[in-house]
């Protein structure tokens, strides 16, 4: 699905991540760790093509991203599904319309999936906060929609960057359980966290492998984990 | 060719779902809409110039055209057998429709706005005018002369063209003048619709950055934009071509003398073309804000 082969990302002089390699099938789950600005979000970006490689090729469904055009990278992001730790709302419109916007993207017929909505929106727990504004929702009210959205499309693989770095711990299990159910049928996992408990949490429930960053290079963790 | 034309057509008038993604208006979208009613506006009056002068012109150039006048001067022993030379060259010569010698009441008719009814002509040596009406074709004029000048030597024809010619030249001018002042309104249009463009974009770059992330083409979004710039220019310059329109019916109607300042109106099926100030105005913002939206984008 999404493969990095010998990948290596420089911005500016500075090499962020160096001779990257990595392979993601489907089904699998994996997280990501590592300290802050050690990459772990350039390496997010190089999986759904907001970054194109220095050196190296990234694989997004056996396709070279360096070489995708413009349309090809958009149609490629509707197969993967990204939540971000800021969400990325657009504010002016609702949390029903933000969590469709996808399938407006798409060229969909936002009336022929309204029951498809009203059953995801509810799967989040969300019901009754369809017309609330962005603004007008808590942080952890926010990510779930995030993860709403981002798997509208039902796509093949699901990236999540920090989702739990502004929510309660309630909250955190809250959102890790919605992204196991998910794995569990058959969706691609990757997340990248610096909550150890969360990952810990997540390995009593699915089988996951942990990856960290370190000086710029991707290392599979330890059994500290 | 076909393609292009549904296609823009369908961005401007079929509302998509993509129309609310762009946030509510925002200042530079009344800024498009006003700049759009000004250069309308002004539109209207580089028309109604342009028209006008290309009136006066063809007035001029047609009226004078058909017309010439043969004087002629000679002593009064003489003066009748030179006037019978000219008929009888006129006559021959191709392209005259009619000839009249002026009697001296007609003569003295032309003369009297300068020096007034009371004014002793009779001992004046006047020179006898012809007033010659030449069919469309017109006349060889330099073939006339040289006749002239060998059957009637004291007979010189005027064929108005040293009056005419600065006269039709200045009023091409002017409506040369009204024409590139309507192309520089359409390019002065263009450009602020651009630049409205490209504000508006880059004020809504968090919007097309999330647009970008979940899967959004470039001419999705540029589609936004395009269709609301769009519309709101055509609304604009709608407006614009009626206050002009309105403005232009109120000028004061062209007198019997046909005095330019107040021929400057709008008349019979010219009325017609301000109606085609709104289209061509959507037209450009539809082009100006694809093209910067579609290389703004590609920044993203």
């Amino acid at each position: 699905m999404i493969g990095l082969e010998n990948v290596s990302y420089g911005y500016g002089g500075s090499e962020l991540l160096s001779d990257v390699s990595l392979h993601l099938g489907p089904g699998s789950f994996h997280f990501l760790t590592g300290p802050s600005g050690s990459g772990k979000t350039t390496f997010l970006k190089l999986c759904y093509a907001e970054l194109i490689a220095t050196a190296g090729v990234v694989r997004l469904f056996d396709r070279d991203a360096g070489t995708m055009s413009r349309d090809d990278i958009a149609r490629v992001r509707r197969r993967v599904g990204m939540v971000h730790q800021d969400c990325q709302f657009l504010d002016h419109l609702s949390l029903r319309d933000n969590i469709a916007l996808p399938l407006q993207v798409a060229g969909r017929d936002i009336t022929q999936e309204a029951q498809n909505l009203d059953d995801l929106i509810a799967w989040v727990g969300l019901t009754g906060r369809s017309k609330a504004l962005p603004a007008e929702l808590s942080g952890g009210e926010r990510q779930r929609a995030a993860l709403a959205r981002a798997v509208i499309m039902a796509p093949d693989v699901i990236l999540a960057d920090e989702p739990t770095g502004n929510i309660d711990w309630e909250m955190s299990l809250r959102l890790l359980r919605l992204l196991t159910e998910l794995n569990k049928t058959g969706k691609t996992i990757l997340i990248a966290t610096h909550d150890l408990n969360l990952i810990r949490t997540a390995k009593n429930e699915v089988p996951v492998r942990v990856l960290r960053i370190r000086n710029r290079r991707l290392q599979l963790a330890g059994t500290e984990l | 060719m076909r393609a292009a034309i549904e296609t823009a057509l369908t961005t401007l008038f079929v509302p998509g779902q993509n129309d609310r993604v762009v946030p509510p208006a925002t200042f530079t979208a009344h800024l498009t809409a006003f700049t759009s009613v000004v250069m309308a506006f002004l539109s209207v009056f580089a028309l109604s110039l342009s028209l006008a002068t290309g009136r006066l012109a063809h007035r001029w150039s047609q009226e004078l055209a058909q017309t010439s006048t043969i004087r002629i001067s000679a002593p009064s022993d003489q003066i009748e057998l030179q006037i019978q030379a000219v008929e009888y060259v006129l006559s021959t010569t191709p392209g005259v429709r009619s000839a009249h010698v002026l009697t001296e009441q007609e003569q003295r008719q032309l003369l009297e706005p300068w020096f007034g009814s009371d004014l002793p002509l009779d001992g004046l040596p006047f020179p006898r005018l012809v007033e010659v009406v030449e069919e469309r074709r017109g006349i060889d004029a330099d073939g006339l002369r040289q006749r002239l000048a060998a059957e009637a030597p004291g007979a010189i024809l005027d064929d108005h063209t040293r009056w005419r010619r600065p006269l039709v030249q200045a009023a091409d001018r002017v409506r040369g003048l009204g024409i590139v002042s309507l192309l520089l309104i359409v390019a002065a249009t263009a450009a602020m619709i651009t630049l409205a463009a490209q504000a508006a974009l880059a004020a809504n770059s968090r919007v097309i950055g999330v647009l970008r992330l979940i899967g959004a083409q470039d001419t999705y979004i540029a589609r936004a934009f395009v269709r609301r710039l769009t519309l709101r220019t055509l609304a604009g310059a709608t407006v614009g071509t009626a206050g002009g329109m309105a403005a232009v019916a109120l000028l004061p109607e062209m007198d019997a003398a046909g005095s330019f300042l107040t021929g400057l109106g709008f008349q019979g099926w010219h009325w017609a073309w301000p109606l085609l100030v709104p289209p061509v105005a959507a037209l450009t913002a539809f082009v100006a804000t694809r093209s910067a939206a579609l290389r703004m984008l590609k920044g993203y």
